[in-house]
């Protein structure tokens, strides 16, 4: 609701300043898009599709930004993914080279083609679906550039990427341009944002995980961890969940926080979903299973004790 | 196990190795990850080509891209020209264009095998420092991630290079199975911007923790882990058969040379009571062909993949240790765990 009041606005401005050259208008109109658009970020406006994005990508989007030429002050390049009806799931992207400057934007769109074949080859399921840009704003180059992709995409969506970290944090935020104006006299281009989510699959969370356990060391190295390890440390998280948990009640039961009907019901959930088996039947159930995997290991090392010497008789 | 074959490796390794430690960015593993899943399901194995440079002893991969599958109906693709272009349009847009080695996933373990070694050796060849990094993506969704890069021995080497793979050539060079290849450790590095994007990503994602490292349920894998073991032995076994028999054979055909030589020496010692002249010594080789040696080299990359095999175990073993002294109360907590994650988000949500 809050967006469609706002956009009924820029009309009316630009109907009072037709009689201005066009590329005042321009100016003015985009520097208003781009006030509208920080607005309605604010508000968490959803107009249009749900755009999911893979770590995979923003890694890469990062990458390239990291390599980009001396005085580019920003990357752009395609996104790749698929498309349904409510969501648009990004899960590839390149960087293209450009060149930017005050007043033209060129493209390298024949490198943008052969990169897109070459991806094509390996998974021929992915589409164009947008393209993505470094920094924080959206700029009148960027208008531009989108006309291109539009031509390769219906209705593409825009990715941008804060690697500058204007506010102390990397702001990712989608969008997808609309047509706006007066139709027949001055026309211009809207922006609208979009939701952003992450998904991950299974493997994927495992192996940002891992990534993440890089920022506590020093020289941002981290090794492979041993099993032992890493399931000593996921019990240790159960572990603390656990705790939360039973200090919640505790507060609850001596009346320091109230009573609050929805936790209660899914600590009922909780309760229920320990299957009733008693303790012997259990304690045979594991031990049948560690018994399988000592003889499965027995197994193991009886034939590569058997290799072995199969190996040195025969080198003998 | 695995301890015992990383010191029989590192035993062998001697101090001119050209690599000591590989630094994969984060990109990389990532990468690595979304190829397999979106394309690799099922047993096929997906591979691709790593990118980086080498620094002093360390090699460093920094991007990588997936080569497409084979395909038998694609005739006209040229693997060659693929790799050529994308290299290509990589350096227009400053990623490392050189060639450091390549990935592979691997079902079970089971990759130990001819068109490895192949692709490996003539990579080393060519390039010194290179390594494959195995994948193996169903380790790794049972909770933590499974990455090894592995390097020929000097000795394989050798021993490629002569496509010398009788029993012969091969026991000379003395290799057993654990000189094979070389594992060589790996560090994950990521850049600063990259791990402020990792922080950005952990407070907006909302994806809960599944806590596969706990899971209790593996008979799956062991089954499947046991299935291939048996068919790695019937092949072994065969393969010895074989030799069992080229050696019977060997030896018969020694005994008949033997009994030819006796009567050659007895005829000519009666031609010659008789004053006739001696038969002339045939070349008795070519009476005799040898037979065949069979290649040992299928042999060995059987017991590679059996030592690799057996590593399942003893990881699945150690998860159980936990299990087994927390009892009860781990398995309780199992079933609770996503009960516990919402739970623990209303809970936040209400006492605030």
């Amino acid at each position: 609701m809050v967006s469609h009041c706002l956009c009924k606005r820029p009309p009316t401005s630009a109907r009072g300043q037709q009689q201005e050259s066009h590329g005042d208008l321009r100016s003015l109109s985009s520097s208003l898009f781009i006030i509208i658009l920080h607005f309605l970020y604010e508000v968490m406006a959803v107009h249009g599709p749900v755009v999911k994005i893979h770590p995979v990508v923003l890694a890469s989007i990062v990458d390239s930004y990291e390599r980009r030429n001396e005085g580019a002050s920003r990357v752009i390049g395609t996104l790749l993914g698929t498309t349904d009806k409510h969501s648009v799931e990004v899960t590839n992207c390149f960087s293209v080279p450009h060149n930017e400057s005050e007043d033209e934007v060129a493209v390298d769109m024949e490198f943008a083609k052969n990169m897109y074949e070459l991806h094509k080859k390996v998974s021929p399921s992915e589409v164009i679906i947008g393209w993505y840009a470094t920094g924080y704003d959206i700029t009148e180059h960027s208008v531009l550039i989108h006309e291109y992709y539009s031509r390769e995409a219906p209705s593409p969506i825009h990715l941008t990427v804060d690697t500058a970290l204007q506010s102390n944090k990397m702001n990712i935020r989608a969008y997808v341009s609309s047509q706006m104006g007066v139709p027949g006299k001055t026309v211009g281009v809207m922006f609208t944002p979009l939701t952003v989510k992450y998904i991950y699959y299974d493997t994927e969370r495992i192996g940002v995980d891992l990534l993440h356990r890089t920022r506590a060391s020093a020289s941002r190295t981290n090794g492979l961890t041993t099993d032992l390890a890493q399931v000593a440390s996921a019990a240790g998280r159960v572990q603390e969940m656990l705790s939360t948990v039973l200090s919640y009640i505790e507060d609850v039961l001596s009346g320091k926080v109230m009573a609050d009907n929805s936790v209660g019901r899914f600590l009922m959930d909780l309760v229920n979903k320990v299957p009733k088996i008693t303790a012997e039947d259990f304690e045979s159930m594991l031990n049948s299973n560690i018994n399988d995997l000592l003889m499965v290991t027995y197994l193991a090392n009886l034939t590569q004790a058997q290799i072995a010497l199969n190996e040195k008789l025969v080198v003998l | 196990m695995a301890s015992r074959k990383e010191s029989a490796a590192s035993g062998s390794n001697p101090l001119d190795t050209p690599v000591k430690q590989i630094q994969i960015d984060g990109l990389v593993v990532l990468k690595i990850i979304k190829h397999y899943q979106e394309e690799g399901q099922g047993s096929e194995v997906v591979q691709g080509v790593l990118l980086g440079l080498v620094v002093e002893d360390r090699l460093e991969i920094t991007n990588c891209f997936p080569f497409p599958q084979h395909t038998e109906d694609d005739v006209e693709f040229d693997e060659v020209q693929y790799q050529m272009e994308m290299m290509r349009s990589l350096r227009h847009v400053n990623i490392d264009h050189l060639h450091v080695g390549w990935y592979q996933s691997t079902y079970y373990g089971s990759f130990v095998s001819r068109a490895l070694l192949d692709s490996q050796f003539s990579y080393q060849h060519a390039i010194e420092e290179s390594v494959v990094l195995i994948y193996d993506p169903i380790k790794t969704a049972q909770g933590s991630l499974c990455l090894k890069a592995y390097r020929l021995t000097p000795k394989l080497m050798e021993i490629c290079k002569e496509k010398d793979f009788s029993p012969e050539g091969l026991k000379k060079a003395c290799i057993g199975y654990e000189h094979m290849f070389e594992e060589v450790p790996i560090v994950i590095k990521n850049s600063h911007l990259i791990n402020v994007l990792l922080l950005d990503l952990q407070e907006k994602s909302t994806v809960a923790d599944k806590h596969e490292l706990l899971n209790l349920s593996s008979s799956n894998h062991l089954e499947k882990s046991l299935q291939l073991l048996m068919d790695r032995m019937d092949d072994m076994s065969q393969d010895i058969g074989k030799y069992n028999t080229y050696c019977r054979n060997l030896s018969k055909q020694q005994q008949q040379k033997q009994q030819y030589l006796q009567r050659r020496q007895q005829e000519n010692a009666q031609r010659q009571s008789r004053g006739e002249p001696p038969l002339p010594e045939e070349d008795i080789s070519k009476m005799f062909k040898p037979p065949q040696a069979p290649a040992r080299m299928d042999t060995l990359l059987i017991a590679g993949t059996r030592g690799v095999n057996g590593r399942c175990s003893p990881s699945i073993k150690r998860l159980f240790l936990p299990a087994y002294s927390a009892g009860h109360w781990k398995f309780i907590v199992l079933c609770l765990k996503e009960s516990i994650h919402e739970l623990i988000n209303s809970a936040m949500n209400g006492s605030i």
